[in-house]
């Protein structure tokens, strides 16, 4: 494999994969079934036991 | 004692007798004395677990979480940043009054040696400790698990304290391999790479025995920091060492391919550290003290994923104009203009999570110093891209403006979010009922934020300047200002950098004097010293 195979190979297919996968990472926080528990999440830091 | 203690002392013994040995055959005068401090820590270390575990094992070991460790972290963080902050003043002076602050025959206080342990001990002594002690604290807290590892969580504290001791005296010794943001030699680069692994493994193994069934996403940011610091770290100081008994070593790469290497380094060492670390902080610590949750915790994954898909690729915009084919840099421009959509995404997320709680903004100095930093983030975020355009850059490359947008992120954002956190973490960890002043925090923020502004508005007048300047010509086609002009006309600008440089140093000494009463369990009598107490319900 040259380099320039290589490039074309990142510049193209590299380029889909990558729009894949930020496209699941965005269905995955759009998901309405995940709507509660990232609900929950974002007040983890609220639902601590005081430690004293 | 227990048998791990025992046997980290055994390692650390064998560790101490590799390097007197390094010492004894060492080919520079550099690489034995390097060899001497590696001793020194090792032998340090013996003796610092033989106190803590002389009389049986310390109550900290026993608790639910370890907080001794994130003690030692904030402490460490305080001490850096004075001393970054002090030479960051000192260089600044240095350029301000070149004559009266040149010292031939002391080669060690020029700006050359001293500019590299400024900028290390302000992004990784300072940043570096603040980013280790916030992570212990908040992954066990959001996983609900101790940290992993026993004895590794201080391997990683003292490791990581020795690196900076022999990258700082390497520097002024002149020991440097020359790369931006990365100049310690490659036997430091080991060191750090072993210490950067051990952290990595006390951090995913804390994630591993979780209680929580969701990974909070500060820690998806501090993962990511760890991992892709690693990862830049071992690329970029790819290296064959001259002799393994000596200091020298020579890259892996060459030309533009090593120039390309070096800003996908140290661009993303802003991405990942500066950046994607800090945003953790961000994301424990703004929605802790406003006690309100994360405003949109969808924006938040969205902000994660985008900001890691785009950062990486943002280097090439470093070189522009440069042998760097062209487009290569057209790529680094255009990923850096779409870094507007995570960075406001975040920002926003940020500045949100305040809804409902505004009015703390008036009463609690502290909070008041995280949101600032948000906006700081926001700002200079949206300044970087801008900076990246080509013909942009062909105007503010090289001059002050990079300095001053560089500080703008650096003071503004990464100072101000890490002295929030620390803030919040002293009364926290040494059980205290408040910060001993409130109103010292009031002071220390005006004061640094006058500092700040100082120096990011004398860093624009001065860059834009410097910039024209040097392209201004004249109806002949000659250049219109010799290179000492520019230099003469910066002169004012410089002196109020320094004077902004030295507000915020005294900002931060107000600083550590009202964390070392709070921890002393001083508290000051002050009107209206209540922040804490939410309003009564309508």
């Amino acid at each position: 494999m040259t380099y320039q195979d290589a490039s074309e190979f990142a510049r193209s297919w590299g380029l889909v994969f990558l729009m894949l996968m930020f496209g699941v990472a965005v269905v995955y926080a759009l998901w309405p079934s995940n709507r509660q528990k990232f609900t929950k999440a974002a007040h983890m830091p609220l639902d601590e036991e005081p430690e004293l | 004692m227990p048998p791990g203690v025992i046997a980290t002392m055994v390692a650390l013994l064998g560790a101490a007798i590799i390097t007197i040995l390094g010492a004894r055959f060492a080919v520079d005068g550099d690489f034995a004395a390097h060899m001497w401090i590696f001793t020194a820590g090792f032998v340090a270390g013996i003796v610092w677990l033989m106190r803590r575990y002389a009389s049986g094992a310390p109550a900290d070991d026993r608790e639910t979480y370890a907080n001794d460790v994130v003690r030692a972290g904030v402490i460490a963080s305080m001490f850096w940043g004075l001393a970054g902050f002090l030479v960051g003043v000192v260089i600044a002076l240095q350029l301000a009054f070149p004559d009266l602050l040149y010292f031939p025959d002391l080669p060690f206080t020029n700006f050359g040696r001293l500019r590299p342990l400024h900028t290390s001990a302000v992004i990784f002594a300072f940043g570096g400790n603040v980013l280790i002690a916030t992570s212990f604290y908040v992954v066990q807290r959001t996983s609900k698990a101790r940290l992993f590892g026993g004895l590794l969580p201080w391997f990683v504290f003292w490791g990581y304290q020795l690196f900076i001791v022999v990258a700082a005296t390497g520097y002024l010794m002149g020991v440097t391999q020359g790369r931006e943001y990365a100049e310690p030699e490659w036997y430091a680069d080991l060191w750090l790479t072993i210490v950067w692994v051990c952290y990595l493994l006390v951090f995913v193994g804390t994630l591993w025995k979780r209680k929580e069934p969701h990974i909070y996403v500060a820690n998806w940011f501090y993962l990511a920091f760890i991992v892709t610091i690693a990862l830049l770290h071992i690329v970029n100081n790819m290296a064959v060492p001259v002799s393994f008994l000596g200091v020298k070593s020579v890259s892996a790469f060459s030309g533009v391919q090593d120039a390309l290497t070096q800003w996908w380094y140290g661009h993303n060492a802003v991405g990942f550290f500066l950046t994607a670390g800090f945003l953790a902080i961000m994301y424990y610590f703004v929605p802790k003290r406003a006690e309100r949750p994360v405003y949109s915790y969808r924006l938040s994954i969205v902000h994660f994923w985008s900001l890691i898909f785009i950062y990486i690729w943002a280097g090439p915009h470093h070189l522009h104009y440069t042998a760097l084919p062209e487009w290569a840099q057209t790529l680094g421009m255009t990923f850096s203009i779409m870094l507007w959509m995570p960075s406001w995404g975040g920002m926003i997320n940020g500045l949100m999570t305040l809804s409902g709680a505004w009015d703390k903004l008036r009463t609690d100095p502290v909070l008041r110093m995280l949101v600032v930093s948000v906006a700081f983030y926001g700002m200079s975020t949206f300044e970087g891209p801008v900076m990246s355009v080509k013909a942009v850059n062909a105007l503010s490359h090289y001059t002050d403006w990079t300095i001053g947008h560089v500080h703008s992120g650096a003071l503004g954002w990464v100072g101000y979010v890490s002295f929030g956190a620390i803030y919040c973490l002293v009364p926290w960890l040494w059980k205290r009922e408040r910060l001993y002043s409130l109103k010292l925090v009031e002071w220390h923020f005006w004061i640094s934020t006058i500092g700040i502004l100082f120096y990011i508005t004398s860093m624009w007048i001065s860059g834009i300047m410097q910039g024209l300047m040097w392209r201004a010509y004249n109806e002949f086609g000659f250049l219109s200002y010799s290179f000492v002009e520019t230099v003469e006309a910066m002169h004012p600008y410089y002196i109020i950098r320094a004077l902004g440089g030295a507000l915020f140093l005294i900002g931060a000494l107000i600083m550590v004097y009202n964390l070392w009463r709070t921890a002393r369990g001083d508290l000051r009598a002050e009107a209206g010293n209540t922040p804490l107490v939410p309003a009564a319900a309508e």
